[in-house]
């Protein structure tokens, strides 16, 4: 008798949570389903996910001008967790119908069929942008997966009146850089040339690029891994002799610690990207008008080139009701005029169509002292070299952060920390199944 | 917890002063200031401008507090209130509705002899050793299937079945609901329902505002379940929301000092909800010590 009450009663309660829990389920506007069912009516509506400062107020703008398609922000936190919080999405079947997509991530949101083919959508669209950039969505095949957003070539920041007081030159070569290493380090103990970082994959990344690797190949059916490759090594080589030498400093960026030694004065180069003047402006407010900006060092007198450290574009997820709508958003977005400059005074980025960069004319408050700023930016842009990312990017990221956090406490060999990348990255591919060519 | 409530209510008294009195009085001054330790830096911090910040040293107060406040009010339209009213409704939703399921499964595997009871107990004394974050990704999918995938319900839900809670109500009741009281009102023509609304749950009132607070807190602290259940960013909570300020992308500064002010003001609501709950668990003690 008490076990049948018991029972009606869990039954009672189990009904009653689920029928609010479903009724308020359906109360909520829930994107997806009122843009599916209001389809044929009303406007197509689209969620975008990105992590763009401000983008809210830019997508307003399209908004007021297409009320038939409706667009709505929602924030993310960026990164790499952004990156897998996208691929469960898209796994569990509810993704956002636009996403914005690092391009190293790019080609695991392919593996994953979670990005779709905009191919004839953006037919028009190729034209504005550069070879190298385009090359980064379409990965070397005929299919588009996304439309490039911003793009962050690399050069040399340094602090100008440190240069002076220590009586160095600006480096032109690696080995000048090494040789004006151990002079600042001899003059003041306390005070780095720079720090190699040991949690930033992506900026190893641009510098191998620079050097001329090519850390992925597709060759027909197969990949070719070749994170080892004698540029990445040269360069794991370089860094690691200087840390060993005691004259570059261990510390990674972007933490308390790096941002205090820009504070005082104790980091005089930061080789970092286009997106710099941001960060340092945020970290280091007290040496506004006191960096200036460079070239790369070179690794061989009179050649000229760079690498790409970050950067992301406007994907479309393969599961989005409305595709065609999104991919029209996603190039007004990364092409139209209006679109571009509001992206560069809104969200502080630095597009990567060409018609988008010649909209960079002020330089930033920071770099008030250098007028020609985005000119500088512009020719270095120019000079940048790409390679393409594979579909395990995350896997050879962190064994990067694991093998180098080693390294550099260790003071240890930094070419075998380039082999375990290589290994790791090989590794997780084969065991994906994927094919690789030897 | 459980132990130590009901533990309390023994007659034997420590005397009051005792040669071993100073041993742990040291060991919870330094258990103090293990814990404060962090929670000053915050309050220090937040205190401090961007400029400051990383610039002057750690302990030393800064000038930026009401420069920060404003911000961080300011960001992006005030949208750390509608964090916090999230918030609110995740912890103070999910601990009302997770305390009332815990205490009536509780009061029932205790009470109540009934086919299946030790197979739902041992069950539950299993679930206490999944942690709940390795639940998040499954629970994720299955919202998804059902359809409640980024709704508020999706982190509500699973925060209300909390195996601990209930064991700890079921250990609760038995302690503290004696059976014979049960009997007593049942002779007196009671049913059931009413039984427990009138004699249990006056009697389970402290060990209801222990779970209560323990829920608030885990629920008001949980990041990864709101982190992968929602997407879109007007139903996050603070821990996720703030989230969004550190990890900014590539390129991006982290608002470090609109960080460090949202997590001293989140903080706040906890330190008054256990002020307010103190004085329930007083009511405890001191009616344990009447009766017995």
């Amino acid at each position: 008798m008490r076990v049948n009450r018991l029972a009606l009663a869990a039954v009672a309660i189990l009904t009653a949570a689920l029928s609010t829990a479903c009724s308020g389920g359906s109360d909520e506007p829930s994107g997806e389903a009122a843009s599916q069912s209001a389809a044929p009516a009303g406007p197509v509506k689209l969620t975008y996910w990105t992590w763009v400062p401000n983008m809210d107020k830019i997508v307003a703008v399209w908004n007021q001008a297409h009320p038939d398609i409706q667009v709505t922000v929602s924030k993310q936190a960026g990164g790499d967790d952004a990156a897998a919080k996208f691929l469960t999405a898209a796994k569990a079947g509810n993704p956002p119908d636009l996403v914005q997509a690092e391009y190293q991530m790019l080609p695991s949101f392919v593996a994953a069929d979670a990005v779709a083919d905009l191919k004839a959508e953006t037919a028009q669209a190729k034209a504005e942008f550069g070879e190298g950039v385009w090359g980064l969505v379409t990965l070397g095949t005929d299919a588009v997966y996304a439309v490039p957003q911003d793009s962050g070539p690399m050069m040399l920041y340094y602090r100008k009146d440190l240069f002076e007081k220590y009586g160095i030159e600006v480096p032109k070569t690696w080995d000048e850089y090494a040789e004006a290493a151990r002079t600042v380090h001899k003059k003041d103990p306390k005070v780095f040339l720079g720090t190699f970082s040991s949690k930033d994959p992506g900026w190893f990344a641009g510098l191998s690029q620079q050097a001329g690797a090519q850390w992925w190949s597709i060759s027909g059916d197969a990949w070719r891994v070749a994170v080892n490759d004698e540029a990445t090594t040269k360069v794991a080589s370089y860094w690691g002799g200087l840390v060993k030498e005691g004259v570059i400093d261990g510390m990674p960026y972007f933490t308390p610690e790096w941002n205090k030694a820009l504070n005082d004065g104790k980091l005089l180069t930061w080789p970092s990207a286009v997106w710099g003047p941001g960060v340092l402006s945020s970290n280091a407010p007290k040496a506004a008008g006191k960096w200036a900006v460079a070239p790369l060092p070179q690794w061989n007198a009179g050649e000229n080139h760079s690498g790409f450290w970050g950067g992301s574009s406007t994907a479309v997820a393969a599961k989005s009701p409305n595709k065609a709508a999104a991919a029209t958003f996603a190039t007004w977005l990364n092409t139209d005029p209006q679109a571009l400059g509001l992206l560069i005074k809104e969200g502080a980025v630095y597009p990567a169509s060409a018609k988008g960069a010649a909209l960079m004319t002020e330089a930033p408050d920071y770099f008030s002292n250098q007028p020609d700023f985005w000119k500088q930016a512009a020719d270095i842009g120019a000079t940048a070299r790409g390679f393409t990312f594979g579909p395990n990017v995350n896997v050879t990221y962190n064994a990067y952060r694991d093998a180098f956090d080693k390294a550099v406490a260790d003071k240890s060999d930094f070419a075998a920390a380039v082999q375990g990348m290589q290994d790791a990255t090989v590794a997780d591919m084969r065991k994906s199944g994927f094919t690789l060519a030897q | 917890m459980a132990a130590a409530l009901p533990g309390s209510r023994g007659p034997a008294r420590p005397s009051p002063r005792r040669p071993l009195g100073l041993a742990p009085t040291g060991v919870l001054v330094l258990g103090a200031i293990y814990t404060l330790f962090p929670v000053s830096w915050v309050v220090v911090a937040s205190t401090k401008s961007e400029g400051e910040l990383f610039s002057t040293s750690t302990f030393a107060p800064g000038t930026g507090l009401l420069s920060n406040l404003a911000d961080l009010f300011a960001y992006r339209d005030g949208v750390f209130w509608l964090w916090l009213l999230n918030t609110l409704l995740y912890a103070g939703g999910g601990a009302v509705l997770s305390t009332a399921v815990s205490t009536i499964s509780g009061y029932t595997l205790a009470k109540y002899s009934f086919p299946g009871r030790g197979l739902i107990f041992n069950l539950l004394i299993g679930g206490i050793l999944v942690p709940s974050v390795v639940l998040a990704i499954p629970q994720y999918l299955l919202f998804s299937k059902a359809g409640l995938a980024g709704t508020y319900w999706s982190v509500l839900l699973p925060q209300i079945l909390h195996p601990y809670s209930i064991y700890l109500a079921r250990i609760y009741s038995q302690a503290a609901v004696p059976g014979s009281l049960l009997e007593a009102g049942r002779l007196d023509g009671a049913g059931e329902w009413r039984l427990f609304q009138r004699v249990a749950l006056p009697l389970l009132t402290p060990g209801m505002v222990t779970i209560f607070l323990f829920q608030f807190v885990a629920i008001w602290n949980n990041f990864l379940l709101p982190f992968i259940m929602l997407g879109d960013d007007q139903r996050f909570p603070l821990t996720v929301g703030l989230y969004t300020l550190l990890a900014a992308g590539a390129g991006q500064p982290s608002l470090y000092n609109l960080i460090i002010t949202g997590t001293m003001l989140s903080l706040i609501p906890l330190i008054a909800l256990f002020l307010t709950m103190q004085r329930y668990w007083r009511t405890d003690l001191s009616g344990g010590a009447v009766k017995s």
